[in-house]
């Protein structure tokens, strides 16, 4: 296996060839934050949190999806990078309908921590107030559009973990969203096998067992890693 | 000539009341109202929401009594999933409900309305608030500082947090009692009776005494009471069914399960006012004026069922009569029931089936329509949902307990404008401050929520506007 060799914040890390930027991050003991990156499942790069800099590059690259190569020079936690950050997680809460107080996820939410990471109090983007609705159909599951965030980590889980390839996204920009099927009610999705690993992947609130009320929600983001690692090395750990 | 009085700060005021007085050309009052301008819109942003959620929606109406909230959407909710829930779960509701009324009652009592009673209405309204009881007597403000306490921290103790615990859940609650949280509550029950004991003699030999005139004159007047009994008629504030008794002591109504109360209850719309004036049907628009709350409810029962609150009771109705009509009877109603509330808590935390750990049941939508009720601190609370086949709703009716008294409140308004204004205003009035002051504490006889988010730290937002026959605002003054 080939090493090759980098510089994160200021330290030199050495990491397998084929990492990408945020596996080296990790391995150098730092890290950015994430929302739609989760170990197990193949990266999209769709939030944009992660994005680093890297010296001799005019653009900014998120980590999760950008190969590391030899001698490059990585800065992670640039007052640019912070202020981007911070406006992403604001974009995200302006554009949806994010309400704490009494969602499911609330305290076992991943994008009340990034919040909470990147130093974000309020958002400076007009709140959008979309009208969604939630799909209510499945009989152990829902789907809230209002706190879906597109992260697509439940699209990749079933596709790549599952196997059933139940969820797509549809439609573009403020339109866009994620669909069952063919763009059915969950509930009449036969492809589904009600295995719950979107519910589980989750970062928020959107997708929820039908029992759980406020602040109920225990998501588990780790069994994508858990379930790829027992599929491919047999090893199955916890 | 038209003029307006300003009292600065107004920032704090926020459209929560206002009191318009108004006046025929000779002067003369001819009717008062107590309007709220605020509007939040509750039951329309519910729906679309799944049922489930209800119980953490509504308990972020108040920040007082969310715990009135939460049981309502829960026992709504057990409803429609059709379960029965388990024995220590029902009796860990109870729990929750007598702690939170006895936190609630303590500081309406204590923070908000004993000030006027040992300061004096024309003391100094910037040292009438708890700070000046602090000032004038310590060790009560502490004692009932510290019974409040005793009643949050037990919601604490059984949801994890002192405001919007959303711990019970349709199904039942979240958790059980740990063995801690019930040595406390035992530990603490002492000092909260002793209280409780020192405030209910203090207030009595008031009653006896300076403030007879006030029991006349704030909001004495026949209506109907409306609460919750037991099926025997004992005092309940969760189960049971409900009655109406009229002043005369005549049971109006009795046995009424809320899931009829469309039939027994109506609500009528005032141009001037966001809240609505719910009235007892058969009587009609105004006839059928209700209150509803503390005094309500020790109107409507036969007898509380445990011995030092029944005492209490049979001493305050040869105080006020065996109903007692007068809204002033509001504060001595509320020390009543703390002491049923203390004697109900400490029989519960001694029944072991307190502390078994099925505390919960799990079903899938079973109804399309349910009604919950409970009694919170202010009155009975009416929560109505209509949901499709995913549990999603489609309709929400919220009754709530301070609407219910809106029309005794401008009774009451009222009955106090025509004591304590010149009759007829003469031109150039200024309202004094000693009828600002009777007002704001003839409204905070029926302690409604919107006393309460604001009041706290000394003052209720209130704006008094005189009104003239051809419309023209005489007078106004504002406080906030």
């Amino acid at each position: 296996m080939s090493v090759i060799t980098l510089q994160v914040d200021g330290r030199d890390v050495a990491v397998p060839a084929g990492s990408t930027l945020l596996q080296a991050i990790r391995a150098a003991g730092l890290s950015v934050p994430t929302l739609c990156h989760l170990d197990g499942l193949d990266p999209v790069g769709a939030c944009r949190l992660c994005l680093v800099e890297v010296e001799g590059s005019q653009r900014l690259l998120a980590a999760c999806a950008s190969e590391a190569s030899e001698g490059q020079v990585i800065r992670t936690d640039t007052t640019q990078l912070q202020g981007y950050r911070r406006m992403a997680v604001e974009l995200f809460f302006a554009e949806g309908n994010h309400v704490c107080a009494f969602c499911v996820a609330n305290g076992q939410c991943e994008l009340q921590d990034v919040a909470v990471a990147v130093g974000m109090d309020h958002s400076r983007f007009p709140y959008q107030y979309p009208q969604r609705s939630v799909d209510a159909s499945h009989r152990h599951f829902s789907l809230d559009h209002n706190r879906c965030i597109l992260c697509t980590r439940c699209v990749r889980v079933c596709d790549q973990i599952e196997g059933a390839h139940v969820w797509d996204v549809a439609e573009r920009g403020s339109d866009c969203r994620i669909v069952a099927g063919l763009d059915q009610p969950w509930g009449e999705v036969e492809a589904c096998t009600s295995c719950g690993k979107c519910v589980d992947v989750c970062p928020t609130g959107a997708l929820y067992a039908n029992e759980d009320t406020t602040a109920e929600k225990h998501p588990h983001p780790e069994r994508a890693h858990q379930l790829r690692r027992a599929r491919e090395h047999q090893q199955w750990l916890r | 000539m038209a003029r307006t009085v300003v009292i600065d700060p107004v920032t704090r005021i926020e459209g929560h009341a206002k009191i318009t007085l108004q006046l025929d050309d000779d002067g003369h009052l001819v009717d008062s109202r107590f309007h709220v301008v605020e509007y939040r819109g509750f039951e329309t942003f519910c729906e679309g929401r799944p049922f489930t959620e209800m119980a953490g929606i509504t308990a972020r109406i108040c920040g007082i009594c969310p715990v009135s909230h939460l049981l309502a959407a829960a026992k709504t909710g057990d409803k429609l999933l059709a379960v029965q829930i388990p024995a220590a779960a029902l009796k860990l509701r109870r729990l929750l409900n007598l702690a939170q009324i006895t936190q609630s009652h303590a500081l309406s009592f204590f923070h908000l309305s004993s000030p006027d009673f040992l300061l004096g209405w024309e003391s100094d309204p910037a040292r009438r608030n708890l700070f000046g009881l602090m000032a004038a007597d310590p060790e009560l403000a502490r004692a009932g500082i510290r019974l409040r306490q005793f009643g949050q921290q037990i919601l604490e103790l059984l949801g994890g947090r002192k405001i919007h615990a959303a711990w019970a859940v349709p199904g039942g609650v979240r958790s059980p009692l740990s063995a801690e949280a019930r040595d406390w509550i035992l530990a603490r029950l002492p000092e909260a009776q002793a209280t409780i004991r020192l405030a209910l003699e203090l207030h009595k030999r008031q009653l006896d005494g300076p403030l007879q005139q006030e029991q006349r004159l704030f909001g004495s007047f026949p209506s109907l009471f409306m609460g919750l009994v037991t099926p025997e008629g004992l005092w309940e504030h969760l189960d049971g069914q409900l009655r109406f008794r009229a002043s005369d002591g005549t049971i109006v109504a009795d046995g009424l399960r809320e899931d009829d109360y469309a039939s027994f209850l109506a609500e009528a719309v005032e141009p001037w006012s966001y809240l609505k004036f719910p009235y007892y049907r058969p009587l009609g628009y105004p006839d059928g004026m209700y209150r509803v709350g503390p005094l309500a409810r020790l109107n409507v029962c036969d007898r509380i069922g445990t011995p030092w609150a029944d005492r209490e009771l049979a001493e305050f109705r040869q105080r006020s009569g065996q109903v007692a009509i007068s809204s002033f009877a509001y504060h001595h109603a509320r020390l009543v029931e703390i002491v049923a509330c203390l004697e109900a808590i400490a029989t519960l935390v001694e029944d072991p089936e307190l502390m078994h750990g099925r505390v919960r049941c799990r079903a899938s939508l079973n109804h399309h329509e349910a009604v919950g009720v409970s009694e919170a601190p202010r009155g009975t609370l009416f929560h109505h949902y209509r949901v499709d086949d995913d549990g999603l709703l489609t309709k929400v009716n919220l009754i709530i307990a301070t609407g219910q008294n809106n029309l005794a409140m401008n009774r009451t308004v009222h009955q106090i404008a025509r004591a304590y204004i010149p009759d007829p205003v003469p031109a150039g009035v200024e309202i004094p401050e000693a009828l600002l002051n009777r007002l704001e504490a003839g409204i905070r006889c029926f302690d409604p929520c919107l006393s309460c988010s604001t009041h706290a730290a000394g003052q209720m937002p209130l704006a008094i506007r005189l009104v003239a026959a051809d419309g023209r605002v005489l007078a106004e003054r504002c406080r906030g």
